[in-house]
């Protein structure tokens, strides 16, 4: 039983909502924002369990003084103060605001800088021409690097004058070319692994997602 | 009435009358500088929610044209028993106008308006009533639910074809093979292994997916006693994970080596999780990291870091622009629909593996479409090219 109300409910909603993708209907739509607010409503009780465990977690390595537990405290400063200013004060509250502008925002612009360096070492490591599908990448690498950049054309009009700017039309025909051939594959690919995942999970095939397949 | 003698004006007195006509209209449309539009048709808009009149009209010949007098349209609409009252100024050069204030089962006719810079109007015949009704089905959907369809009938023709116990073909995929690779060492290292769902709410199919490699990959560490930890961003997606895990612990005959603790949230937040699950692979150092699920610009900076600490790593996200990033940073990558395939392909249930070779007659058929229709291209038919070109 304990299964098979989650399995009867998911194949009826599994039906329901996808037939709604195909209706215009007032009643199929008013079921489709339905059931995507029942979802909706579900995550915030989810969100106190979330915040329970991490709460949990963080005490439990203060307590048992777990190595670098010292940061658990960095834990509680920051949500005990955005605590502080955004519950009694609101969203709004210019001091929450700031908080937000100066602290969360430059810490989120630090991480995604160093994409950047990360770019590099990867590609360093990628276009290592050791293999031949590892110089055709190298290859269309430099392309379309010198392509995308104004001087590159610059360059080559200045020292080859019998084509104007080949660097960014070859960048431009890797991109529309190959590189998209590529890519609507792996989209077709995905596609139709989603369908067949869904019907899978719609059918009841694909459990595990209710917690493995206990007792079978 | 025999007999009765009847009016008749003389040839003189007819001419006299006709002229008079004629110099009044044309007076009339001297005087008013325009002529208005034509073929004004309202229309129920087709495959809405019934909300909506599409209105059509012939530019006035003064539009752009003639007299180039007209500056814009007006669209004016009327209840049965009402008043024309306008809806909405239309740009010159404008044939088409979606009335989206409608109100379902009203009938409304329509008048569209050309306007002079003198504000000069010229009213289109009013067209019929026309009630707005909603359609059960989207007929401009039609291919795309019979290919969905179709599809869906040959991986349930596979599914159930598999139940007969028929040895299937599956190929191998390389990186799947390597989760075993993966368990084993991180169990010789005696080190942790980490799994990363990626930022994916529990509705993504992806996520979904994911988290059924986890429930496989959960039974492997439960046999080995090897520590499993999973940074969650999602809350909801942490307490279906916890119940899967505990699961699959459960049905290994292990649940003292469950821990809870190991599956915890760390932050809704892009950025932070990626900095908060670098720092536990950069301390914690774990042998292996499964990235499956959905990755957006943290995908590199989470590969990345594991690469520098040594881990093997098996990555695979639906997200195929960040397919690059992995290939790049991570030893296996799940490519296109070999995530969808992996609980199957691990599981080696027969239900499942049938749903894969419906997955491989699915790509079967659209390289079938792909070849068939660069033939025909080729030699100058172009009817398959124009019909995928109005698939919406």
């Amino acid at each position: 039983m304990r299964r098979q109300v989650p399995l009867v409910l998911c194949f009826a909603f599994g039906i329901v909502m996808a037939l709604t993708e195909f209706s215009p209907h007032r009643w199929s739509k008013s079921i489709n924002e339905e059931v995507i607010d029942w979802a909706l409503v579900i995550g915030p009780f989810a969100l106190v369990l979330a915040i329970a465990t991490l709460v949990q977690t963080h005490w439990a390595r203060i307590r048992r003084r777990s190595e670098y537990w010292q940061y658990s405290f960095l834990v509680f400063i920051g949500m005990i103060v955005m605590l502080a200013f955004g519950i009694p004060f609101g969203q709004k509250n210019p001091a929450f605001t700031w908080l937000f502008r100066h602290v969360q925002v430059p810490m989120d612009a630090t991480m995604f800088s160093l994409l950047a360096f990360f770019i590099a070492s990867a590609a360093y490591r990628a276009f290592r021409a050791r293999t031949l599908e590892a110089s055709l990448l190298l290859g269309a690498a430099v392309i379309v690097m010198i392509g995308n950049v104004p001087i590159g054309d610059v360059i080559w009009n200045a020292v080859m004058p019998f084509r104007d700017n080949l660097p960014s039309d070859a960048r431009q025909w890797i991109l529309d070319n190959p590189n998209l051939s590529a890519r609507r594959g792996i989209i077709l690919g995905i596609s139709l692994g989603v369908i067949s995942q869904s019907i899978r999970i719609i059918l009841g095939i694909e459990r595990s997602y209710l917690g493995g397949v206990e007792g079978d | 009435m025999k007999g009765q003698k009847i009016f008749c004006p003389s040839p003189v007195v007819q001419g006299l009358v006709i002229l008079v006509f004629v110099l009044g209209c044309c007076l009339n449309a001297f005087a008013q500088g325009v002529t208005p539009p034509d073929n004004v048709e309202a229309i129920d808009t087709p495959n809405d929610d019934g909300k909506s009149i599409t209105i059509s009209w012939d530019k006035s010949p003064d539009d752009g044209a003639g007299a180039e007098s007209v500056t814009g349209y007006k669209v004016l609409r009327k209840f049965p028993d009402g008043e024309f009252e306008e809806v909405a100024p239309i740009p010159t050069g404008t044939t088409l106008y979606v009335d989206e204030g409608t109100e379902r089962g009203v009938a409304y006719s329509y008048i569209v308006q050309a306007i002079t810079e003198g504000g000069m109007t010229a009213d289109s015949e009013a067209t019929i009533p026309v009630k707005p009704t909603g359609e059960w089905f989207h007929s401009g959907k039609i291919w795309i639910f019979l290919a969905v369809l179709l599809y869906s009938a040959v991986v349930v023709y596979c599914i159930y074809h598999a139940r007969s116990g028929k040895k299937l073909f599956i190929r191998r995929i390389p990186g799947l093979e390597a989760v075993d690779e993966a368990i084993g060492r991180a169990t010789e290292m005696g080190r942790s292994i980490m799994y990363i769902l990626g930022l994916g709410s529990v509705s993504n199919v992806a996520t979904i997916a994911s988290m059924n490699i986890l429930s496989q990959v959960a039974q492997k560490t439960a046999d080995y006693e090897t520590p499993l930890r999973v940074p969650c961003n999602d809350p909801i997606v942490m307490n279906v994970v916890r119940e899967m895990v505990k699961t699959a612990y459960l049905n290994e005959g292990r649940p003292d080596a469950y821990n809870e603790e190991n599956i915890f949230f760390l932050t809704e937040s892009q950025f932070a999780y990626a900095a908060g699950v670098d720092g536990m692979m950069v301390r914690e150092k774990p042998a292996a990291v499964f990235l499956q699920g959905t990755f957006f610009a943290e995908s590199l900076i989470l590969a990345e870091t594991g690469n520098s600490i040594g881990a093997i790593q098996i990555a695979g996200t639906d997200k195929e622009h960040q397919l690059p990033f992995f290939i790049a940073a991570c030893d296996y990558t799940l490519i296109g629909e070999e995530l969808f395939a992996a609980s199957a392909y691990l599981s080696r249930e027969p239900m499942l593996l049938g749903s894969l070779k419906g997955q491989d007659y699915g790509k079967v058929m659209i390289f079938g479409a792909i070849v068939i229709g660069v033939i025909l291209e080729l030699v100058g038919i172009t009817w398959m090219t124009t019909f995928f070109q109005q698939v919406k």
